[in-house]
């Protein structure tokens, strides 16, 4: 363990908590209508797009038409997406003349990138023009982290008591408003210290020693910035932040990092103000916070122990560099792998193929609980919002009365919804692995033998019903087989969650709020945080933990005994 | 539900317009005016014509030139426009293998003996393939090897590595790293191209 990682680490802490409570309360005041100070600039342009397209800007949705929205709004974004892949050696801004994107593969990149999931089956500086990167994967990378925002808040304002809204100014506001103008400010920051944005062709250079090497270009700052800060993580290059380009030094790391959790923190502080009691918010930050603990204390350990097969072939003991970029080493990587994936971010610093048996292992485990440490923007909210409902149902018939949450009941309806929630995304991972691993298509891609080869498979298709989107990248994805299965995954993974999720908000939105009496159970304090962190693991566990065995920790054992594969 | 795509069209578009054009380009524009050098890639110059960039590792193999690490990028590794990492994990055997002639090559190069350890970061690939840095440890090994090819004293190489060690920011953030690129520019500036 080192001090300077232990800094690191507090620091990331401390940052987070302090911006995530300014800008919580500013989401806050956006949505419950308050004026802010952007207003002069935004509204305007707000209110032109919501008079062309006449959307009723007074009245809330119901359940049926705030779906309907959503869900003609993602489908139209993933019409529009693929078409720009299948067709991008027609547009412009194509300096490399990429060909157009073979039909699973678009349809697997535009499902994927509406979805915010940003799974990549391909290498972004050898497949995309500026043009899809720019506009068409652009575009989604605002647009599917506004979706988020949007049904947390909805969700947030049913479980309060109010009506859900409207899909389009929620969403719109979200875009306009929080991602748009912190986006602007750290794009120019990352060109600053060296994220490059140009659209000229790739460079050819003379190297030192007088060899060739060509250098990507692109514009990158611009992507970068929202890839984060919308928990995307979908990256300009293959190797995401790990490319110099991406992510140059230990500041832009840090920073990342940050971005990624800002806007899921922020939701939980605006979260208790919509409650009117900021208890409710830090509870489920609590619950949160924990989990986070340990998963990063188990990641970074694992990761500390360093592999003892390259020591014995004389190699310096310590943690493997392996995949990781020396800038960022043991500390930054394991912080970096463990936020984004506790995070349905997906973007990585290290090559997760690389990590130890157990470290992979813990990674997959936090998205296989659903993206609820933190969680996506957004979908980390909604996403614990199904384990402290069934928590609260659970500790209602522990002590024997009527489970309600923040004074509802929580009924045969919701429970329902919870359990479709959460069943669907981890059906999707499990059968479809099962699936993979059984065939000749799903086993022909693998870069891995031995049980690490079935952590490929399961991590990909865990990355994909969880819409992180990071993978063991050593599988070969660009195949119909696993373009098509993943697509199929990710859309599961995310619109078997959000649906459930809006009825939930209208259901409870249209409940009668009875006062709290000193009898009732509360999820306000430690112990409905202990309760949660609690639940979430103990489901997570007893569904994953078989998976779990036949990979990582067969893996973990296997290595011990200095097998290799 | 013809009126839905009718208002999902006209959001699109506009949201796509401000997100996706005028935000990028604003981009673009402000990046090429405030932070030009950045913005095209960190590229160093030499005669008008470009030779690296100083985020990117390339490949160096004269002896007389600091070593990157190894490198998964491409083919031949450090290929800027296919970055990777090997994506091996810890049992894997070819992972093994590799290492086991990577530690053996650089103890020839180095002139080490078989039982020196040698650094972590000289026989792993990167993350990127394209990771410009290299460790204090490693760059120090092969200052003996730089020294003698160039005929120069050891101690004035040491004190170039010494000079290029790049500090943590504000003293906390990251640890000490040596930018292969900028230290091999370095060397060729204070002791002159290397002429085969």
């Amino acid at each position: 363990m080192e001090v300077f990682d232990m800094v690191l680490f507090a620091l990331f802490a401390f940052t987070v908590v302090v911006f995530g409570f300014f800008i919580g309360n500013y989401v806050y005041k956006i949505f419950d209508g308050k004026k802010t100070i952007l207003d002069p600039v935004i509204a305007p342009i707000e209110n032109a797009l919501f008079s062309i397209s006449r959307i009723n800007v007074e009245k809330s949705q119901s359940f049926k038409e705030y779906t309907i929205s959503l869900m003609v709004f993602n489908i139209f974004g993933i019409f529009i997406l693929f078409f720009i892949l299948f067709f991008q050696s027609a547009i412009w801004l194509n300096p490399q003349n990429f060909s157009n994107l073979s039909w699973h593969l678009a349809l697997n990149t535009a499902v994927s990138f509406v979805t915010n999931t940003n799974w990549q089956s391909y290498s972004g500086e050898s497949t995309m023009s500026y043009f899809s990167q720019m506009v068409g994967l652009g575009v989604q990378n605002f647009l599917s982290a506004a979706t988020g925002v949007a049904v947390a808040v909805a969700l947030m304002r049913g479980l309060t008591g109010r009506g859900i809204g409207n899909f389009y100014i929620d969403m719109t506001k979200t875009t306009l408003r929080i991602l748009l103008p912190i986006a602007f400010i750290y794009a120019i920051f990352l060109i600053s210290q060296g994220v490059i944005q140009n659209l000229s062709p790739y460079v050819d250079i003379t190297t030192i020693e007088g060899g060739t090497q060509t250098l990507a270009m692109g514009p990158v700052a611009s992507q970068e910035a929202i890839k984060m800060l919308g928990t995307n993580g979908g990256g300009f290059f293959n190797t995401n932040s790990a490319h110099p380009f991406e992510n140059p030094n230990e500041l832009t790391n840090f920073i990342q990092i940050f971005s990624i959790f800002l806007i899921p923190v922020a939701l939980l502080f605006a979260y208790g103000k919509f409650a009117g009691n900021r208890r409710e918010g830090i509870a489920i930050f609590g619950a949160m916070a924990l989990l986070f603990a340990l998963t990063l204390g188990s990641t970074y350990y694992a990761e500390s122990q360093g592999n003892v097969m390259l020591s014995e072939l004389g190699v310096e003991e310590g943690p493997s560099m392996e995949g990781k970029e020396v800038r960022f080493a043991l500390g930054a990587s394991s912080l970096f792998a463990t936020v984004t994936t506790a995070a349905s971010c997906g973007a990585v610093n290290s090559m997760h193929d690389s990590f130890s048996p157990l470290a992979g292992g813990v990674l997959m485990l936090q998205m296989m609980v659903g993206e609820v440490i933190f969680g996506g923007v957004g979908a980390g909210f909604y996403g614990m919002m199904i384990y402290a409902l069934l928590s609260m149902f659970m500790i209602g018939l522990m002590v024997g009365k009527t489970p309600m949450y923040l004074g509802k009941k929580i009924e045969a309806y919701e429970i329902k919804a919870v359990i479709i929630a959460l069943l669907l995304p981890s059906a999707a991972i499990l059968g479809f692995s099962a699936y993979a691993a059984n065939c000749a298509e799903g086993l022909a891609g693998l870069n891995n033998a031995g049980p690490h080869g079935l952590s490929e498979i399961l991590y990909a298709y865990t990355s994909a019903a969880a819409n992180n989107g990071s993978a063991f990248a050593g599988l070969t994805a660009n195949t119909p087989f696993y373009n098509v299965t993943l697509a199929i995954a990710m859309f599961i993974g995310r619109f078997g969650v959000i649906i459930p999720m809006i009825a939930i908000a209208a259901s409870m939105s249209n409940k009668k709020t009875y006062a709290l009496s000193s009898g009732s159970v509360k999820s306000d304090n430690a112990t409905f945080t202990i309760f949660l962190a609690c639940t979430v693991l103990i489901l997570g566990a007893l569904t994953f933990l078989p998976a779990l065995t036949f990979t990582a920790i067969a893996e973990h054992v296997l290595m011990l005994s200095g097998k290799l594969f | 539900m013809f009126k839905e795509i009718k208002k999902s069209v006209i959001l699109f578009s506009g949201l796509t317009l401000i997100c996706a054009l005028v935000y990028p380009l604003a981009m673009y524009a402000i990046g090429n005016s405030v932070f030009a050098d950045q913005a095209k890639g960190s590229l160093v110059y030499e005669e008008e014509n470009p030779v690296a960039s100083t985020l990117i590792a390339q490949n160096f193999t004269q002896p007389y030139y600091f070593h990157p690490r190894p490198s998964a990028a491409g083919e031949d590794g450090y290929d800027g426009t296919s970055s990777s990492g090997s994506n091996l994990g810890y049992t894997s055997q070819k992972l093994h293998d590799a290492v086991k002639e990577r530690v053996e090559a650089y103890r020839t190069e180095n002139s080490l003996s078989a039982s020196q350890k040698v650094p972590m970061d000289a026989v792993t690939t990167s993350g990127s393939g394209l990771d410009p840095h290299i460790s204090v440890a490693n760059a120090t090994i092969q200052a003996k090897r730089v020294a003698e090819v160039r005929g120069i004293e050891e101690n004035k190489v040491i004190d170039v590595i010494r000079k290029s060690t790049q500090q943590p920011y504000f003293g906390i953030i990251g640890k000490e790293k040596i930018n292969v690129v900028n230290l091999n520019l370095t060397l060729d500036r204070e002791f002159g191209k290397v002429k085969i």
